[in-house]
């Protein structure tokens, strides 16, 4: 088949799939946040709330586009696009498992769009471009709080990047390669006879500290809590996006989303060994996985109903689910399914990291951010940084 | 449809050239020390694609290693140079080099 | 596909530079800069040289010019004003002094290279990260470990410049 063609199926699958879990990932969140706090979430639309997200996007696209009289419109029009697009581009120098053949077919392809020999620079270079969305969009509302958050937003931006790229220096040290794939594929390696030798688990644990501070990095770097000075909402009305509404604000808010997505793929790739299970020998996990959670659900839906509304939906979602696992025994399937199970809730716990963080920790004041950023995180990585050089220097 | 034909060197140095002037003129015509100080980047930037060019034409990547270094000097450039600019705003209220005139306050 | 991207890409690299220097907002100015250098960085891509078309965006985009918005902002700096008086002989020796200038660079460039020599994407792979990084730490060595006490000294101006307390 030819590569155009292959090129463009992949994409549009990654980009239905991406666009999809980017509207579900909120409906995670407020479910995730509502049952940390002891509430229901959102549960009117569809079983479980299901249909929020739906319904949500047809609000936000139906909504009066308002532009309002005192801003800059072209920039204030350019900082929802770039903010989007920068979110949205690095997804594609993710690799989401090795080298498969589509079954039934002789066509060989990895899974992932592309990879570069500079893959990893590229999130780097688009979350460095997606600054500009934030501080044109501070700067061109005209709005002293929207300035307040760009400037704001900017500055943290930029201090966070710094310690953040030093931490992903430290696995880049070790697998000695900038490309996503081959830094997976240098992780391949059982150690002790029952590990995988994920970043995390080597060199004594010191890339362990370059993971914690790679993460709470990329906490600041996508504005969220409790590094979401740019935005906080009591001191700032709602920081930068505050003059914008219905397409341009759900414009930021994906690009939140996407930009939250793709630096937990990145942190699983680079430190938690992408698409390589723990240990060896756990194929049939993925299957058990989805098997015994529908068999969960075909229990609580017929045999122990607790709510009379949940008697069709349970049942009907037990089912799929017992689908989805029989689906991860067929042989056939195995190679593609179980690396996309291991990655995909790989970056789906780093993700429910987030949610939990959030309705967990409360903000930081700004001069704290700050001091933070240069007093503790810069010096911190700077040294696990020293430490990996010199253990790879005397271990290689 | 046949291949169009390749892009022959000369055209990279010439975008590289005209992007110079257009930074020599930038600087000459503005009069905002902001403005000016970006026009002086420009120039950087034109000069750093004629590096790469050349590079490219001698299968060599020491023209690399000479973009690297202007980058770096730029940034510390920018530091420095942006440093002042805030400092004469301080002093003076206004970023138009013409009013910028007195030696002494 | 070669000739199309240069196409495009030079001529966004154009119209930027002209917008750039023609604009008298500053942000404006400022932003048409950074896709000039956005620009710049595919045609580097297309030279082979990744590593500094990546180095481009991350350190030029991304830090230099946010620097540069962060203080226009900060100043709040607005549009130039209309020049009250404008020189005629500024107009009239400028624009054929930059015209000549520009032949010039053109004819010297012209007579540099032949027009057969071409560039190809994927004919130099000397760029990769490796191989910058190999001539950097082995045969520049020197030089960036001077640029390294610049940067610092820059850091020292840039901190003893902006202080608070200016006498």
């Amino acid at each position: 088949m030819d590569f155009l063609l292959l090129s463009l199926i992949k994409t549009g699958l990654v980009a239905f799939v991406f666009l999809t879990a980017l509207a579900y990932l909120q409906w995670i969140e407020r479910k995730v946040i509502a049952h940390v706090q002891v509430r229901v979430g959102p549960n009117r639309v569809g079983p479980h709330g299901l249909l929020q997200p739906l319904t949500d996007t047809i609000k936000l696209l139906t909504k009066e586009d308002l532009i309002p009289a005192h801003v800059n419109k072209f920039f204030y029009l350019l900082a929802p696009v770039i903010g989007v697009a920068m979110a949205l581009i690095s997804i594609s120098v993710i690799p989401f498992g090795p080298k498969i053949t589509v079954p039934f077919t002789s066509i060989e392809t990895y899974l992932g769009l592309t990879d570069l020999n500079i893959g990893v620079l590229v999130p780097l270079a688009c979350s460095g471009i997606g600054v500009y969305a934030v501080a044109l969009a501070g700067w061109s509302s005209n709005n002293k709080y929207a300035l307040l958050g760009g400037l704001r937003a900017s500055a943290q931006m930029v201090s966070y990047e710094l310690p953040l790229a030093v931490a992903i220096a430290a696995p880049l040290l070790m697998h000695n390669s900038l490309s996503m794939r081959e830094i997976v594929e240098s992780q391949n390696v059982v150690k002790w006879g029952f590990l995988y030798n994920w970043s995390i688990f080597s060199y004594f644990g010191i890339p362990f500290v370059a993971f914690i501070i790679f993460l709470i990095c990329a906490f600041a770097e996508t504005n969220r809590i409790p590094f979401d000075l740019p935005e906080a909402e009591n001191e700032l009305v709602a920081g930068f996006h505050t003059e914008y509404s219905s397409m341009k604000f759900a414009a930021f808010f994906m690009a939140e989303y996407a930009n939250m997505t793709t630096i937990c793929c990145l942190a699983v790739i680079l430190f938690l060994g992408g698409w390589l299970p723990p240990t060896p020998g756990l194929d049939w996990v993925p299957g058990a996985v989805f098997f015994a959670s529908g068999v969960l659900m075909l229990y609580h839906g017929t045999v122990n109903l607790a709510r009379a509304r949940d008697r069709i939906s349970l049942p009907l979602f037990g089912v799929i689910f017992c689908g989805i696992g029989v689906l991860h025994w067929i042989p056939v399937l195995m190679p593609i399914t179980t690396p996309l199970f291991w990655f995909l809730s790989k970056t789906l716990f780093l993700l429910f990291l987030y949610i939990w963080v959030r309705a967990t920790l409360p903000r930081f004041r700004y001069d704290q951010l700050m001091h933070f950023a240069w007093g503790w995180m810069f010096p911190v990585s700077i040294g696990t940084l020293f430490a990996t050089g010199l253990l790879v220097a005397v271990w290689k | 449809m046949p291949p169009p034909p390749p892009v022959p060197l000369v055209a990279y140095l010439t975008l590289s050239a005209i992007l110079f002037v257009l930074g020599v003129a930038g600087f000459l015509i503005r009069k905002n020390l902001i403005t000016m100080f970006m026009s002086i980047e420009l120039m950087l930037n034109a000069v750093n694609l004629s590096f790469v060019s050349f590079s490219y034409h001698l299968k060599q990547t020491d023209g690399h290693l000479f973009t690297f270094f202007v980058m770096v000097v730029a940034a510390a450039e920018a530091a420095v140079g942006l440093a002042i600019i805030l400092t004469v705003f301080k002093n003076r209220a206004t970023l138009m080099v013409d009013e910028v005139d007195s030696l002494k306050l | 596909m070669d000739p199309i991207l240069f196409a495009i890409f030079a001529g966004i690299a154009v119209v930027c530079g002209i917008v750039m220097v023609t604009q008298r907002h500053p942000i404006a100015s400022a932003l048409s800069l950074i896709g000039v250098m956005g620009s710049l960085a595919v045609l580097y891509l297309l030279l082979g040289a990744e590593f500094i078309a990546a180095a481009q965006v991350i350190v030029y985009a991304g830090a230099i010019m946010v620097l540069f918005l962060f203080v226009i902002m900060l100043l709040n700096a607005g549009a130039e004003p209309k020049p009250l008086r404008s020189s005629y002989l500024a107009g009239f020796l400028g624009v054929p002094m930059v015209l000549a200038l520009m032949g010039l660079l053109g004819y010297l460039v012209k007579r540099s290279f032949p027009l057969d020599v071409t560039v190809r994407f994927g004919d130099f792979t000397g760029g990769s990260a490796k191989a910058v990084g190999d001539a950097l730490f082995r045969k520049y060595l020197l030089p960036f470990e001077v640029t390294s006490v610049l940067v610092l000294i820059a850091i020292l101006g840039a901190v003893v410049l902006a202080r608070k307390e200016m006498d």
